[in-house]
């Protein structure tokens, strides 16, 4: 699967409270309302201008805190192809990989800028950002994550093969 | 090969011998979600056709805004409550508490995999359970399944050395370990828990050093079994569910760190990280709006014995709203019935139902514009007690009850008989 997108860049520690905050409590079941709100104690514009295929590109421990699904999901549903950062938390990562949105961890996410365009293979672990003629390679997702991820997440995965298949 | 504790329970929840970095599907035990993350559960679990739960245990926590503030959640809490109607799932409804302290009380057992659509679900694992946090739709897979996929974590040793200092307790300690190591420190690795401090620590103070092993970015924070768990299950009335585990003596870990708490000083973490920690000699003096005493992390009977006496005779500073929250109906009743509230009361505290409480950011104290809050809860993230423009410091109850009478972030010390 190849991802091309444009950039949108975040700091370090952004927490499912900035991607989906609390105050929004009573629009968990009404996730298209709460992703109007995605990352908005981040970045107050995001929602209102991201675009279908952008891509997130932030820094260290990106997801920290609660187990809050809604987070990816809001993301995936405001139209984000995919999330590169130095680093990611556990149940964040966990909960993407889960609802077929790709994340990437590469260390030199520094190097990339807001509004630079990426293509991301992700069987192969590459990312090519065009606009600055840079290449980074990743270690792809183990076999069972990627089989989620190209199945478009594990609701699809476990309609198809009926149990996990690892 | 020996084997940590995540690798002893893991390898036999997944009946075969498992090691760091393999992915397996696991047999859960115990699954829970609460009304932040169940109702997507539900809907996930109906969309794959399941028809009941397959763990032994599945519990539905309505904990996170209890009683409801708004219908939307009351709509969301119908969500839960009706699905326990048509299946062998239970409701922990208005009142009980939060999942994690009733878990605890009631339900986990050493050795079990408890998973749950909540992040402080590892709090298990300070009764030698692996116990982990994940999401909604693991949760419905879980429920229908039985089992879950997990990735077998390297396990970090903290082998905590010396004797804890007077007025210093069990959140100081895990504070200063996440100030350490970082707020992704222990990233997709269990934390294990060992040495001479572990035996000066109670059951209790215990389970707030497991509660807090996600805010390291752990997996799992787990401590091993021995008298004072069985002491504790007995006291619960199920000591039947103690069993022995430890690690093996020839474990591999893939860190090993040793703290010495003999010359500690209670903590105080500063916006917005929680592993942004100082000494309580560089935070004290600040000033604050409002005190919270209460959560899964700090909101058990002997949190509040050690607030209350601190509280005893005393009033909070005029300017502050103290606010406590008893972890379940059990520390509820217990507090009632030693007395403590009329200590809180006298104090000029609210006491509010046993749940989750401002926490969450849904009700119960939410912060206005500029205001800080001192908090005995494990996470200070921007916008976490409902508005980004206030402020949030952690620390233990006994930091919490003397901030509480001054006003401003205060040295428990000072106030210990």
């Amino acid at each position: 699967m190849i991802l091309k997108g444009k950039v949108w860049k975040f700091g370090d520690d952004i927490s499912t409270d900035h991607i989906a905050p609390g105050r929004y409590f009573h629009l968990r079941t009404n996730l298209p309302e709460l992703a109007k709100h995605v990352l908005e104690d981040a970045r107050e514009d995001f929602a209102s201008k991201v675009e279908k295929g952008d891509i997130i590109v932030a820094g260290r421990n990106f997801g920290l805190g609660s187990s809050r699904e809604h987070a990816p999901r809001i993301i995936k549903l405001a139209g984000v192809a995919a999330i590169i950062a130095k680093s990611f938390a556990r149940i964040f990562y966990r909960n993407a990989v889960n609802i077929g949105l790709p994340l990437i961890e590469i260390k030199e996410a520094d190097e990339i800028d807001e509004g630079d365009v990426l293509e991301i293979d992700l069987a192969n672990g590459i990312v090519k950002n065009t606009t600055k003629g840079k290449e980074y390679k990743f270690v792809p997702m183990p076999k069972f994550m990627l089989d989620v991820i190209n199945e478009g997440g594990i609701e699809n995965y476990i309609s198809k093969y009926g149990d996990y298949k690892i | 090969m020996g084997k940590t504790i995540a690798e002893k329970i893991l390898s036999e929840k997944a009946g075969k011998d498992v090691i760091p970095g393999e992915i397996i599907v696991a047999k859960v035990d115990l699954a829970l979600v609460q009304d932040g993350t169940g109702p997507l559960t539900v809907e996930v679990f109906d969309k794959f056709g399941f028809k009941d739960v397959k763990p032994d245990k599945a519990i539905l926590f309505i904990d996170h805004a209890a009683p409801s503030p708004r219908k939307e959640l009351s709509n969301a809490h119908n969500i839960l409550r009706n699905f326990a109607k048509r299946t062998r799932a239970i409701v922990s409804d208005v009142g009980e508490g939060v999942s994690h302290q009733i878990m605890a009380e009631k339900y986990v057992k050493p050795g079990d995999l408890l998973v749950g659509a909540d992040s402080h679900t590892c709090t298990g694992g300070g009764l030698g359970a692996f116990s982990t946090g994940m999401g909604s739709t693991d949760l419905a897979l879980a429920f229908g399944l039985g089992k879950v996929w997990l990735k077998v974590p390297e396990t970090f040793l903290f082998e905590l050395k010396g004797k804890l200092p007077e007025g210093v307790y069990s959140k100081d300690i895990i504070l200063h370990i996440i100030g350490t190591i970082g707020a992704d420190g222990a990233t997709y690795k269990a934390m294990e828990f060992t040495g001479e401090v572990l035996e000066q620590l109670s059951q209790e103070a215990r389970l707030t050093i497991s509660n807090m092993a996600v805010e390291a970015g752990a997996k799992a924070g787990l401590i091993p079994t021995d008298e004072i768990t069985k002491a504790y299950l007995k006291e619960n009335g199920r000591e039947e569910d103690f069993k022995e585990i430890k690690a093996d003596p020839d474990a591999k870990y893939e860190k090993v760190f040793t703290i010495d708490v003999s010359n500690l000083e209670p903590v105080v973490s500063f916006p917005h990280t929680v592993d942004n920690t100082r000494k309580i000699s560089e935070a004290k003096g600040v000033k604050i709006d409002q005190v919270f005493i209460g959560t899964c992390t700090n909101g058990r009977i002997e949190d509040l014995r050690i607030a209350a006496s601190i509280l005893k005779g005393r009033r909070k500073h005029p300017d502050i709203r103290l606010i406590i929250v008893p972890a379940s109906r059990t520390v509820y009743k217990k507090a009632l019935d030693e007395g403590l509230f009329d200590i809180f009361i006298d104090a000029g505290a609210a006491i509010m139902a046993p749940g989750c409480g401002p926490c969450v950011g849904v009700h119960e104290g939410v912060l206005g514009d500029n205001e800080k809050v001192l908090s005995t809860q494990n996470r200070n993230f921007l916008g976490r007690m409902g508005n980004p423009k206030g402020e949030i410091y952690l620390a233990s109850p006994a930091t919490a009850a003397a901030s509480a009478i001054t006003g401003e972030i205060t040295d428990p010390r000072d106030y210990l008989q």
